[in-house]
């Protein structure tokens, strides 16, 4: 959904530890487990504590990886950002 | 209850009460080299009752009661009620037990340094650390290793070990008939009899040592050795635990630091000496 925005806790609400190619992300808040693959790990660390709606979060996550800004990477992250709406890591806002 | 039983394992004291004398005299043979509980003050209380009232005197059948029951455990015969006691004790420890990260596994220590071995029901990790604890390592348990949050230091849980169906003959040919308790035959697990450590394992069951390797074996292949990514470890040994999930973020950085600081190999083996072997190999080559 274009336009939409998605909050996260901020970073102190998480423990975020890289296992190789997964990384083991612990909530806080609901004292969940989650282990996930990139770009998770990425999109929780940029939306941390903040309010953005997906293009703003691709932006800035372009800032500091290698990432086209297109259609089609925009509708990957919002199929990732809807997973973790799902999961709870996320919410709309 | 109008008997009863005491006994320290490791850092847990124990008070198993039961309305028969039979699984309180048969807990005192297998337990006679185990210390009390400081003061006598039990962290855990496990009461073996009989299921109804006539079931005390009628074909007696035993109800695991205590501050954690399974609501829907079978009750067992009275011929395996230090069975019963035993799953009384495990159950208490795996649901109530707070001051450590309990995982299901096995460890041995040497020179300080703990080797986990964990897996599927099966693996052999029972008989493995049994025989271990007989050639050069102390044995620390079968069937909990308990991970201190704080330090991240492995603390012994030695009961005695129950052996299933052929491994009793693997391990009494080690350690002798004197280290073996009472043959209870046709239980759910199929003939059990315990194999009791050595008194030096249970003199030194107050001293713990750092995780320095966790094998995940598997019986019934070829002899191999395999590494683990550190994310399936961390996977596999939150599954392995019966408290992660309660502790909340202690339990999560007690395991991440575990799977960050400690080697890790899966290994399959067809027979306990290529397994005995195989460990060793590991051990040598894991830093």
């Amino acid at each position: 959904m274009i336009g939409a925005h998605y909050a996260a806790d901020s970073s102190d609400a998480f423990s975020i530890v890289p296992l190789d190619a997964l990384t083991a992300i612990y909530h806080r808040r609901s004292g969940v487990t989650h282990v996930v693959t990139d770009p998770v790990p990425q999109i929780i660390e940029a939306l941390a504590g903040k309010t953005l709606s997906a293009e703003d979060l691709l932006s800035a996550l372009a800032v500091d990886h290698e990432i086209v800004i297109d259609s089609e990477t925009l509708a990957g992250l919002n199929a990732r950002l809807d997973e973790l709406t799902e999961v709870g890591l996320v919410s709309p806002a | 209850m109008r008997h009863h039983y005491s006994v320290k394992v490791g850092p847990a004291g124990f008070r198993i009460g039961s309305a028969w004398p039979q699984p309180i005299a048969a807990l005192a043979q297998l337990y006679a080299l185990y210390p009390k509980p400081i003061d006598l003050i039990p962290d855990f209380t496990v009461r073996l009752e009989p299921d109804t009232r006539l079931r005390q005197w009628i074909r007696p059948s035993v109800a695991i009661r205590g501050d954690f029951t399974l609501p829907d455990a079978v009750p067992m015969s009275l011929d395996h009620g230090l069975l019963a006691a035993e799953l009384g004790m495990n159950l208490q420890m795996a649901m109530g037990q707070r001051n450590f990260l309990l995982l299901h596994a096995g460890s041995v220590e040497r020179d300080g340094e703990v080797l986990i071995v964990t897996g599927e029901s099966g693996a052999g990790k029972s008989t493995l650390c049994a025989l271990l604890g007989e050639t050069g390592w102390r044995f620390m348990g079968d069937e909990f290793a308990l991970i201190e949050p704080e330090t991240g230091l492995a603390w012994a849980f030695p009961r005695p070990v129950s052996l299933k169906n052929k491994a009793v003959d693997v391990v009494r040919a080690v350690a002798g008939e004197g280290r073996m308790g009472p043959m209870m035959a046709g239980t759910p697990k199929g003939d059990i009899r315990h194999f009791i450590p050595s008194p030096e394992a249970l003199a030194a069951m107050d001293k713990p040592g750092k995780p320095a390797l966790i094998l995940f074996p598997r019986f019934g292949y070829a002899r191999a050795a395999r590494p683990m990514g550190r994310a399936e470890v961390f996977v596999r040994l939150t599954q392995a635990s019966t408290n992660y999930v309660t502790l909340g973020e202690r339990g999560f950085k007690a395991l991440t630091r575990l799977v960050d600081e400690t080697p890790v190999g899966a290994i399959d083996y067809p027979d306990t000496e290529s397994a005995l072997s195989l460990v060793e190999e590991l051990w040598a080559a894991r830093r």
